[in-house]
């Protein structure tokens, strides 16, 4: 399928079926709940128990808002799809919902958010859906108005599905031109399904804050194998056929040698499935029993 | 929409220059409980702007329920009273519908369903 970007404006795209599949799908709502978590991790708000003030930019329907309520932070969501907002209001979200296009700047004070958090939302940006729409400009009044509502020293963390390298550098270009620093984190960049990226910004001065937390899954860490295999709809059912004539299987009588098993489970292990720890029975063959 | 989040708004307009505080027209409001949570209080207290809030308080009714001047940061830490009071004004009254009006120039942002409808015309940006 084609991505939402490409298919119309935000605010038409997220009609009312649309957002509807936001509450429903069980599916969205877990991948969400954990993109969210994990964005919440990266704020890293100091464990004091103090409940902060946070925005959730593109919150939609609230799925992200939810893991903010839940870790009791008060927030205040921004998105420019009405039907999605309706929905949010149906599921009776904590935070304070406003009606607004982050193109256009976030209209807030200066200096009193403690962190921002965005799913799958920046993206958009980089589209030009109207012919006043300019992304670059879209884009600083964003990252500018972002820049002075937050506190010093403040986080925000913005996962994206950006299209491709120019539009991650595209945006990383305004981050760092309204006065973010920091960078991106990718979480298990070797899986196309699992990874996932999020821009990484500390407001005000670089310090030893700013260093970027490391991504999951880098180096051989896996990630949970649910999220890979819940797409019921691509399984393949085997059909049996005894006529077939039998596969020529390229397997010799000796099989394939503990080498390729453990390489094919090395290329395994780098795209982020669960795969069982390397022992002495690895490859090994079965008794013959018969 | 609560106080809290009004508090923190302001008029986006391009070239406007006191966007702050947004009027508040409310024709429907309602107060929901809210669990009271000191700590939060005491840490969003110092990025509150005071008359903004007694000001929207007061378009409710509200008139003696938070004193004129800002209260001392001391003394929120010992006066539990004044610290509920807060509480209700900044995070219990839910506005449901309405509108925002700009100080400079008079641009009407609707509240429907307690969402504001922020969105700028064109030739606003």
């Amino acid at each position: 399928m084609p991505r939402p970007e490409l298919q119309a404006p935000p605010e038409i795209f997220y009609n009312d079926t649309e957002a509807r599949k936001y509450t429903t799908s069980s599916r969205i709502i877990e991948i969400q709940a954990k993109i969210s978590e994990r964005a919440l991790e990266l704020l890293n708000i100091p464990n004091d128990g103090v409940p902060r003030l946070l925005l959730d930019i593109g919150c939609g329907s609230g799925l992200s808002g939810e893991t903010l309520s839940e870790n009791e932070h008060h927030w205040i969501g921004f998105d420019i799809s009405q039907s999605m907002l309706d929905v949010a209001l149906e599921r009776e979200v904590e935070g304070d919902l406003l009606l607004a296009d982050m193109g256009q700047g976030l209209g807030l004070r200066p200096g009193v958010i403690d962190g921002a958090i965005s799913i799958s939302a920046i993206q958009w940006l980089c589209y030009a859906d109207k012919s006043s729409h300019e992304p670059m400009a879209r884009l600083k009044a964003f990252f500018g108005s972002l820049y002075r509502c937050l506190t010093r020293g403040a986080r925000a963390v913005l996962q994206l599905y950006s299209e491709n390298m120019n539009q991650s550098e595209m945006i990383m270009k305004a981050a760092m031109r309204a006065g973010f620093a920091g960078g991106v984190v990718v979480d298990f960049p070797h899986s196309t399904k699992a990874r996932k990226a999020y821009l990484v910004l500390t407001c005000g001065p670089s310090s030893t804050q700013t260093s970027l937390p490391k991504g999951k899954g880098e180096d051989g860490e896996t990630c949970s194998d649910d999220d890979e295999s819940d797409d019921d709809d691509e399984q393949t059912v085997g059909i049996y056929d005894r006529h077939r004539p039998a596969k020529r299987s390229k397997i010799t009588k000796k099989g394939k040698g503990k080498a390729w098993v453990l390489k094919k489970k090395n290329q395994m292990r780098n795209k982020g499935y669960t795969v069982p720890p390397d022992t002495k029975y690895t490859a090994r063959k079965r008794k013959n029993h018969f | 929409m609560r106080l809290l989040t009004h508090n923190m708004l302001s008029c986006n307009i391009k070239g406007v220059k006191n966007g702050y505080p947004l009027r508040l027209e409310a024709e429907k409001w309602t107060e929901k409980e809210v669990d009271f949570n000191a700590k939060f209080l005491r840490g969003i207290f110092p990025k509150i702007d005071w008359p903004a809030l007694v000001g929207s308080a007061r378009s409710f009714g509200f008139n003696d329920l938070l004193p004129d001047e800002a209260p001392d940061s001391s003394l929120l830490a010992s006066d539990d009273d004044l610290l509920r009071r807060f509480h209700h004004a900044l995070l219990e009254i839910h506005v449901e519908e309405g509108g925002l009006v700009c100080p400079e120039t008079g641009r009407r942002f609707p509240i429907n369903k307690g969402i504001p409808n922020l969105l700028l015309h064109e030739d606003e940006v």
